[in-house]
């Protein structure tokens, strides 16, 4: 599994997300300027990592879509390759159309830093096939606008069609529609969730709970 | 139109008499416009720091380890494998009281800003936060947007706030204190100093566009308050965290290049500041050219660009051969590239606008004869004794007061919104540990780092107070199994005008002094905020110390939570002391007598002794007793840990509350009890058996009651969601 990296100004957690890739996969991710128009020759999955890409300053993730390296990931998902988005990099995925819905402002509008817990719907995927079904793991979260909104039509259909990824197991801190945390494309292969695996892959570091997340991709 | 320059302006700015002389004297002639502000700013208490020079100097500064001590933009030492920890803390107390959210996130880039200049990438932020009397209004309007300010600008440059501490006093109610500090890493050969150099090098402005803001704030920060300070508010920054992480990539780029010559942040006094000094220090001249600085307004003067305090700008002195490279890295970043002047040879500030000479100054004589004070003094007077107390308030009434109150309850509703774990190298986050312990990328090594003082006890004794201030961190630091290495200190104090508060002043400098001594804890860096009172009440003296250690080993750090069935033993001498002790203000009202004195050779004793035993692996968990006391550092043990404990040990309320110092409670497995108590009785230093962790869900006093782990919880958690409910 060969993996790319975006990097938008303002992102802050692709030196976490490199250490949980490189921890797994055992090689380099590549690291993609956001200005590129194309992405590494042979690039299986795409990375948005977290951060406050431009600064949040427009909507979170919404300058980010559109810039010059976006069309290149369209393209990569439209092919089917596989896309993973943590917390900017989800709302990024939403403002471009990847995936459905909004992030709004957290209900209790404060900035959220603490560990979640996390139920896994399914494990049939790519991104999960490490896990049990069902389990329940932790995983740090930290965002101002992680409250998962769509139309009731459109969480029928992520319901209906399984594409629910994760759901708030504990507490659902942010407010998010049926307690989502995370959510797939219709072909599985497009992922995005607010809270951060990638900060829960070491023992030093309080865990290993997010690590089955990096294992079943670099497995697949 | 032209302002007529004369004293009365100049006293608007905040010089003397004798001051305004001077100037005159130096230029030889009537100062400009322009010029008056430069030197105001120059010689204002903020900059020039002409009231504390004279007592800073007695403080230590040297140690092996020490790479660059105070006079750099942030102090850096040696830790090992070619690294530097590079960090200071910096107040930023008047703009908070006037706009909270945007005083506090400007003090938060400003501090992060002098570390990253010199090199090192930022891996960890702390503030030392003090606030009024919670039951007004006001406070809670100034907490609110100190934390969301706080958290709104490093949440967003990707930088994990880790630790701190927060109390409140009355003391505070018009002038809160908000100290930040920032740590960075950097190669120890490539560090990054401010002394211009090159004849006809490019003076280049990389950064945010200049507007009118803050002009005159480190003038604001150099007076004390009044009803009229709510005037001031154009006078406060405006934080963009966004171009501030643009910044702090874009230099570290550059920075991997043999561009730069010299880089300093504009930070109190800008343009001004950043220029004088990287001059000054390199001893040559400046001329600036300031139709070429990046403006947001239309119309700015000389003057206004000058004094302006916009944030997140730099100046650089670059190689001439290297500037389209340095464009280029800062372009890419998106960032504004100016040459606005270039090095001279003349000794001199020139500065030019519209082919105007708008100032022309000698640069030796405005840092030679900068004024320097050695204001008069007094000492305080030792408190009297306390006398005998009425201790007999039951001890788990007085616990879950106590750990509800104010001063000792949970952080966590402020750390909670705080991206404490981004950059994925936190060990031990907020309320795990003594100190935050954050690991260093691609290496084994961890630092401790650390922010205390307790400034009931220095307004009543100093001396001693300042002693404390910097065994707490330390002490802090070893409980984690970490090596301490050196401090900041970041001194806010009253105004120094008045022979006692400079006598706070002078005195604490001495105890600081007389501990960093000792501990080989050398200060590398800081920051003094005087003129902090509010219609002539000043705050309590609050020296706070920011400390950072060094484990060789990551996973050799422990925190306070333990397993249970584990041996619990309080290390140290206890005397009960309750002098200024939370236990007397809390349960009886009073906040008199003595505070506890530090023995710094116990102090070294103990910590050395816990240090070796926690690098052993004896101690599994470790916790420090300080405010509160013995009982209040179990209950924070529990609940940290989710465990119950049984105590055995028998005492009255001073052993249970009393703030004796040089102190832990450290909790060891049963065989290895008898082997860790028979050396410490070897070391000389006492260590009591007092309890154990248990699997009940409670904590067991001596005499039998118990408080359920659920009750502690909710006692220690209510206060701040209830305030902010």
């Amino acid at each position: 599994m060969k993996a790319a990296i975006l990097l938008f100004p303002g992102i802050n957690r692709e030196r976490d997300m490199v250490l949980a890739v490189r921890q797994s996969f055992g090689h380099e991710p590549q690291i993609v300027w956001h200005k590129e128009t194309a992405l590494p020759p042979g690039t299986d999955l795409v990375i948005l990592p977290g951060g406050f890409s431009f600064g949040d300053y427009l909507r979170c993730g919404a300058m980010a879509a559109h810039s010059p390296i976006m069309p290149a990931v369209q393209a990569h998902a439209a092919r089917g390759g596989y896309v993973l988005g943590v917390c900017n990099g989800f709302q990024i995925l939403t403002e471009a159309g990847l995936l459905p819905g909004a992030l709004l402002r957290n209900a209790s509008l404060r900035f959220l830093s603490m560990d979640t817990m996390l139920k896994v719907e399914r494990a049939d995927t790519v991104f999960t096939s490490k896990w049990q079904p069902g389990a329940i793991f932790r995983a740090p979260m930290a965002h101002g606008d992680g409250n998962y909104t769509a139309d009731p039509a459109t969480l029928d259909r992520l319901e209906g069609e399984n594409l629910v990824a994760f759901r708030y197991a504990d507490e659902n801190r942010n407010g998010s529609a049926r307690s989502i945390a995370g959510i797939f494309s219709p072909n599985l292969r497009v992922l995005g969730l607010m809270p951060h695996p990638e900060n829960l892959v070491d023992p030093l570091m309080g865990g290993t709970d997010g690590k089955p997340l990096f294992d079943s991709l670099a497995a697949a | 139109m032209s302002t007529e320059i004369n004293f009365a302006l100049a006293k608007s700015f905040g010089l003397n008499e004798a001051e305004w002389s001077k100037v005159n004297e130096i230029m030889g002639r009537t100062p400009s416009l322009t010029e008056l502000g430069i030197f105001s700013v120059m010689w204002s208490e903020h900059c020039s720091y002409k009231s504390s020079r004279v007592w800073l100097k007695e403080l230590p500064t040297k140690a092996p380890w020490v790479i660059h001590g105070p006079g750099e933009n942030a102090g850096v030492i040696d830790i090992g494998d070619g690294l530097a920890a590079i960090f200071k803390m910096e107040s930023h107390n008047h703009p908070s009281f006037i706009e909270p959210y945007q005083g506090a996130a400007t003090g938060v880039g400003g501090i992060l800003r002098d570390v990253f200049t010199m090199g090192a990438r930022p891996i960890a932020n702390l503030n030392a936060l003090r606030f009024g009397d919670p039951s007004l209004p006001v406070t809670k309007r100034v907490v609110d947007g100190v934390v969301r300010g706080i958290g709104g600008y490093g949440n967003c440059v990707g930088v994990p706030t880790v630790g701190g501490e927060v109390n409140f006093h009355p003391s505070y109610n018009g002038n809160p204190l908000v100290n930040a500090m920032t740590v960075g890493i950097a190669k120890t050969d490539k560090i990054f100093l401010s002394a211009a150099a090159g004849i006809g090098n490019p003076v280049v402005y990389v950064g945010s566009k200049t507007g009118r803001d803050g002009i005159h704030g480190a003038t604001m920060a150099s007076t004390e308050f009044d009803a009229s300070s709510e005037e001031k508010r154009p006078t406060v920054q405006v934080g963009d965290p966004f171009t501030e992480k643009l910044l702090i990539e874009a230099c570290l780029e550059l920075m991997q290049t043999d561009a730069i010559v010299a880089i300093q942040d504009m930070g109190a006094a800008g343009l001004t500041s950043s220029s004088v000094e990287m001059a000054g220090k390199g001893g040559v001249g400046i001329e600036l050219i300031l139709d070429n600085v990046p403006q947001r307004e239309t119309g700015m003067t000389a003057y206004e660009m000058m004094l302006s305090e916009s944030q997140e700008r730099m100046l650089l002195i670059l190689k001439p051969e290297r500037r389209d490279m340095a464009r280029a890295i800062i372009e890419k970043w998106d960032l504004d590239y100016a040459e606005i002047g270039h090095i001279t040879d003349t000794g001199r500030i020139v500065v030019k606008h519209n082919g105007v000479t708008e100032a022309d100054i000698p640069l030796d004589p405005l840092a030679e004869a900068a004024p320097l004070y050695r204001r008069p003094w007094v000492e305080t007077p030792k408190p009297a004794p306390l006398g005998p107390l009425d201790l007999t308030t039951p001890l788990d009434q007085a616990l879950l007061t106590l750990i509800a109150s104010p001063d000792l309850c949970s952080r966590r509703w402020i750390f909670d919104q705080y991206d404490s774990t981004v950059g994925g190298q936190t060990v031990k986050r907020p309320a795990q540990a003594d100190a935050a312990i954050v690991r260093l990328e691609d290496s084994q090594r961890a630092l401790a780092i650390t922010t205390d003082v307790t400034p009931r006890y220095c307004v009543a004794d100093p001396f001693e107070g300042g002693k404390q201030a910097v065994a707490e961190t330390w002490r802090n630091i070893t409980a984690t199994g970490a090596k301490p290495l050196a401090i900041t200190d970041n001194m806010n104090f009253g105004n120094p005008e008045k022979p006692e508060i400079m006598g706070q002043f002078a005195t604490c400098i001495q105890g600081m002094k007389q501990a960093c001594e000792a501990l080989d804890y050398p200060v590398v860096s800081g920051n003094v905020s005087l003129y902090n009172e509010t219609e002539g009440r000043p705050i309590l003296p609050t020296p706070a110390i920011g400390g950072v250690g060094v484990l060789d080993n990551a996973a050799q750090a422990v925190g306070y939570a333990a397993a249970p069935g584990l041996e619990l033993v309080l290390i140290g001498e206890t005397h009960g002391h309750l002098g200024r002790s939370l236990y007397l203000r809390e349960i009886l009202g009073r906040e008199d007598g003595p505070p506890p004195p530090v023995d710094l050779a116990a102090e070294r004793r103990n910590g050395d002794f816990v240090r070796a035993q926690i690098q052993a692996g004896t101690i599994q968990a470790c916790h420090d007793i300080a405010d509160g006391g013995l009982l209040v550092a179990l209950a924070e043990i529990a609940l940290a840990s989710n465990t119950g404990l049984a105590l055995t040990a028998q005492g009255d309320g001073g052993f249970w509350f009393g703030e004796d110092q040089a102190r832990y409670v450290a909790a060891l497995a049963p065989a290895a009890l008898a082997g860790f108590q028979a050396a410490a009785q070897a070391a000389g230093i006492p260590a009591q058996h007092i309890g154990r962790t248990v699997t009940e869900n409670k904590l067991t006093l001596p005499n039998g009651i118990a408080i359920s782990l659920p009750q502690l919880r909710d006692a220690h958690e209510g206060f701040f969601p209830a305030w902010f409910a």
